[in-house]
């Protein structure tokens, strides 16, 4: 688990909006180790669908990689020419949009479809593709007898399967999941993830989960990057991140979200404001107008992503008293007092 | 009905926000500028003509001043077989297409529009009925019921209008029709109904502005088809003789068989004329199109 | 936490036998014999006492919203009854009709839809006084105070502004305020924070929380996510495919659920911990299909407890302990 499969070292991607850039994705470093799950954690606008569109190099027209490096297997693919980029999509890094509609042409069959990519792309024949087709069905859970059927024969959660197998097809090192089961029904939502934790567990591959919901990564994920603004708050082990958060960003979140199995009589607190305007970055660290433990160096500085625990780090100025302030972040009148 | 203690722009000031001009795209200020200078002239056409359109007219020498070509004896575009001034006729014939134009592209929107905004609205029977009505429309070849609406009543250039209102309603109708479908589905029109709103003042204040445009457009088509329709008629001879207009030129000139008289100026300008218009109109459309399809991409 | 009360009063919402069936395809097709019905709702019977807060819980396509519709009268019951404070909303009109929307709101799952884009804060929220005959020199005021119920702090600067000019959370509480501006009986509240990102989610529940309590309003909470629908109601409805499975109180269908629908959506809730079950679900897979239900029992075909009699006979619904399932197995 030590090896490391994917680094992302200071990204920084821009949006070029009329005469001014954004800086959607601002200084992010974060490493996906092999054979693990990664959940990248945000609300909407933190950057993390940019950051994901980023590894795989496709972005909007108006955005560009303005630093930083992407090092995968050791190889520089921020810097690399846009053929062997390629060359790399689907073969090495796979990509499961958001909504598998959109990631399937509605006049082609699911198989035509496979094929398209495992004849082009991957280079099998005829009859090795068709092998391959139903070895991935049965795979991601579909009968190979559904193969030629249309996408809109599919129900939500089947598409996404042959989204998932449409990934897999080429055999990638890497998966990068956008929000793949926000879109669906808990039931569903719950059986698309089994599958994701099996196929990775079984492939041994490595996967990004981009979600907005840490309950889907306390369930499937590894390790958990957490977003907010364009830059890195939090970054660690799963369990370590959810049950001793240090940066205040994450304590609020898991105070705002309900838990089925916790006691009925909780009471969820809301983090009063909204995320800055990443055209007028605050100055100092960008919770900071949010935070009720911000201090004066916080309004001023812009904090570094330090270590507070192996392998566990954090950008916070207080990130050494985060054991004292996690005991203050967990009563209600913490966050509604600064609001 | 509408809120008074509220402070809000001016009513004309909104209805032509609310139309949303294309004032953006070249060929859409091209055409209106087009429309603008017709305008001008049909309202200053005592003023601009220096003759009566029908009257016929003698040189200083007392001779018949027909078929004078441009420029002689101080008629700019010459004049006719009948010795009509060219000129004062194209001035006047801007007066009656105008008229006719925006009085049929009138008829056209409004009735379009309540048709699509009643049958997309309340459907039902309701829809089913006038939706069978704009079928049967849809079945009538428009110029030969023009010439039967034209032999049954007076000839005149009302004939036109009358004819388009009938039948060329039903384009407009059915594209409002699915727009207001669309709309309808809308939670905020749902919204306005659990408030406790009319169906009246919900079609007047939530879905009538958002189709308001589309109406334009369906008008500016109209005011096109109108011009040709009634020059078309005219030109057959069903026209009106005693209003001029551009498609009555059309149709004296190739009587008096000015081409072979090589008379170019007495029948290239109304055609030029008609074109201009007609054009304009469509180039007004186009900007439409860019502001309501934006994803047609042109 | 109310108590049930032992010998119930007369209830303001009441729901018998509901159906809301559509006819698809078109008439053509009906003719040839080849359009089916879509059962959205079909044979739904509840009661909802006054002060009563109800998670209406499902997947989606399982009638949950349709149901809501029906109870605001946006859609007209194909049968069945549905009773407000006694009177039968199959026969309001007119002014009665008004009336009764004055009594019962709405509040909308994606609060950039549920207003007009064009229309101010100010014009938004002023439309139900309107409608209501308020006189329009008290309308500011009411404006003003139904801001400050949801918790909009200083609700003077939004007045004048655009929806898109406001964030999701506070055009949400701006659709909250619409819909309790003149104070209502009954609230419909269809998914209200699904679209909200979560940091701000937890403000606008608490929001309704606190509202619902202070106006002693009866709510039905229409949600696909039992976590939320715990934090509001401390009932539950269980539906699926246009049928009810459960009914009763939420913590014992968070604790202890009995139909076996019921068990793989709690146990399909994720929670935010690392220590929690993976175990499969007990759920087949595949989807419902509410244009093909199987006879009987709608959820048979994905019950892992199935048995003959599952196909033959649809299971009424029945008491069982503290609550009613739906289920041969009760």
């Amino acid at each position: 688990m030590t090896e490391t499969l994917l680094s992302v070292r200071d990204l920084k991607v821009s949006y070029q909006v009329g005469k001014g850039s954004i800086d959607a994705v601002d200084g992010a470093s974060f490493d996906v180790p092999r054979g693990s799950i990664v959940g990248l954690v945000g609300e909407s606008g933190c950057g993390k669908t940019t950051v994901a569109r980023a590894l795989t190099r496709v972005i909007a027209d108006n955005a560009s990689i303005t630093g930083g490096q992407i090092l995968f297997d050791g190889q520089d693919i921020a810097a690399l020419p846009e053929r062997e980029m390629n060359a790399l999509r689907w073969r090495d890094i796979a990509f499961i949009p958001q909504s598998a509609m959109n990631s399937l042409d509605p006049v082609y069959t699911v198989e035509y479809q496979l094929n398209e990519v495992l004849r082009r792309r991957g280079g099998l024949g005829r009859r090795q593709a068709r092998a391959r087709c139903e070895e991935l069905f049965e795979m991601v859970g579909i009968e190979a007898g559904r193969l030629g059927d249309y996408p809109h024969q599919f129900s939500g959660g089947m598409r996404q399967r042959v989204a998932i197998a449409l990934a897999l097809a080429l055999n990638p090192k890497l998966v990068i999941a956008d929000e793949p089961v926000t879109a669906l029904d808990v039931i569903v939502q719950r059986q698309i993830l089994d599958q994701l934790r099996e196929l990775q567990s079984m492939l041994g591959i490595s996967v990004i989960l981009v979600t907005h919901d840490i309950s889907v990564v306390a369930y499937v994920c590894d390790r958990t990057v957490v977003m907010y603004a364009g830059r890195i708050a939090e970054a660690g082990p799963m369990d370590a991140v959810l049950m001793e958060p240090s940066h205040p960003y994450t304590m609020g979140l898991r105070n705002a979200f309900p838990d089925l199995k916790g006691a009925a009589s909780g009471v969820l607190t809301p983090i009063e404001g909204a995320p800055p305007n990443l055209a007028f970055p605050p100055p100092g660290c960008r919770f900071a107008p949010r935070c009720p433990f911000a201090v004066e160096t916080c309004t001023t500085q812009q904090p570094a992503l330090g270590m507070v625990a192996p392998d566990h780090r954090v950008s916070c100025h207080r990130a050494d008293e985060a054991a004292k302030l996690r005991q203050e972040a967990a009563r209600t009148e913490t966050w509604l007092a600064d609001a | 009905m509408l809120d008074t203690t509220l402070p809000r722009p001016g009513f004309v000031a909104r209805f032509f926000r609310s139309l949303r001009l294309p004032l953006n795209d070249p060929f859409a200020v091209a055409g209106l500028a087009i429309y603008a200078i017709f305008i001008l002239t049909a309202i200053f056409a005592d003023a601009i003509a220096p003759y009566d359109p029908t009257e016929i007219l003698y040189t200083p020498n007392y001779d018949l001043a027909a078929d004078l070509r441009p420029g002689e004896d101080g008629f700019i575009l010459g004049t006719t077989s009948l010795g009509r001034d060219i000129f004062s006729q194209i001035v006047y014939g801007t007066r009656s297409a105008l008229l006719i134009g925006l009085t049929a592209a009138f008829m056209v929107a409004l009735i379009g529009s309540i048709v699509g905004l009643v049958s997309g609205y309340f459907g039902g029977w309701v829809d089913a009925l006038l939706m069978r009505l704009a079928d049967v429309a849809f079945g009538i070849p428009f110029l030969p019921f023009v010439i039967v609406l034209a032999a049954f009543l007076e000839p005149s250039i009302w004939n036109v209008v009358i004819a388009m209102a009938l039948v060329l309603w039903r384009d407009t109708g059915r594209v409002i029709r699915s727009q207001v479908l669309t709309l309808r589905s809308r939670s905020y029109v749902d919204a306005a109904r659990v408030s406790g709103s009319s169906d009246f003042k919900i079609i007047l204040r939530h879905i009538a502005p958002n189709i308001l445009p589309l109406s334009f457009l369906y008008g500016s088509i109209a005011i096109g088809w109108a011009i040709l329709t009634e020059a078309s008629i005219s030109f057959l001879g069903f026209g009106d003789p005693q209003s001029i207009s551009w498609g009555y030129m059309l149709q004296d000139a190739f009587a008096s068989q000015a081409l072979a008289k090589q008379a170019y100026y007495w029948f290239v300008p109304p055609g030029v004329c008609i074109i201009l218009v007609v054009s304009a109109g469509f180039f007004i459309t186009r900007g439409y199109e860019n502001l309501l399809f934006p994803k047609l991409g042109r | 936490m109310r108590l049930a009360v032992s010998k119930p009063p007369k209830p303001l919402v009441s729901v018998k036998d509901a159906q809301l069936h559509y006819r698809v395809g078109s008439a053509f097709s009906a003719m040839r014999g080849h359009s089916s019905v879509v059962k959205a709702v079909d044979g739904v019977t509840f009661e909802i006492q006054k002060g009563e807060s109800v998670g209406l819980l499902g997947e989606s396509g399982c009638g949950k919203t349709s149901m809501g519709r029906l109870l605001l009268k946006l859609e007209e019951a194909t049968g069945g009854e549905i009773e407000f404070a006694g009177d039968a909303l199959s026969g309001l009109k007119g002014p009665a009709l008004k009336r009764y929307r004055a009594k019962a709101q709405l509040i909308f799952q994606n609060p950039f839809e549920a207003v007009n884009p064009r229309f101010t804060i100010r014009a938004t929220l002023a439309e139900p006084l309107e409608n209501a005959g308020i006189p329009a020199a008290e309308r500011e005021g009411r404006i003003i105070e139904a801001l400050e119920l949801v918790r909009l702090p200083q609700p003077q600067q939004y007045l004048d502004r655009y929806p898109h000019q406001l964030s999701g959370g506070q055009l949400q509480r701006v659709v909250m305020a619409r819909a309790l501006i003149l104070q209502p009986d009954f609230v419909v509240a269809d998914e209200p924070v699904s679209m909200l990102d979560v940091s701000v989610r937890a403000g606008v529940l608490n929001v309704f929380r606190d509202v619902r309590d202070r106006l002693n309003l009866t709510a039905i909470y229409i949600s696909h996510d039992l976590a939320l629908v715990r934090y509001v109601c401390e009932r539950t409805i269980v539906m699926y495919l246009g049928r009810i499975m459960e009914d009763g109180p939420t913590e014992d269908i968070v604790h202890e659920p009995l139909h076996p629908y019921t068990k793989a959506l709690v146990a399909a809730v994720p929670v935010p911990h690392p220590d929690q079950s993976h175990d499969p679900l007990p759920i087949g897979r595949g989807a419902p299909d509410p244009r093909n239900p199987p006879s009987g029992c709608v959820f048979r075909d994905r019950c892992p407890l199935a048995f003959d009699r599952c196909a033959k006979e649809a299971p009424a619904l029945r008491p069982a302990g503290s609550r009613k399932v739906a289920c041969h197995l009760f």
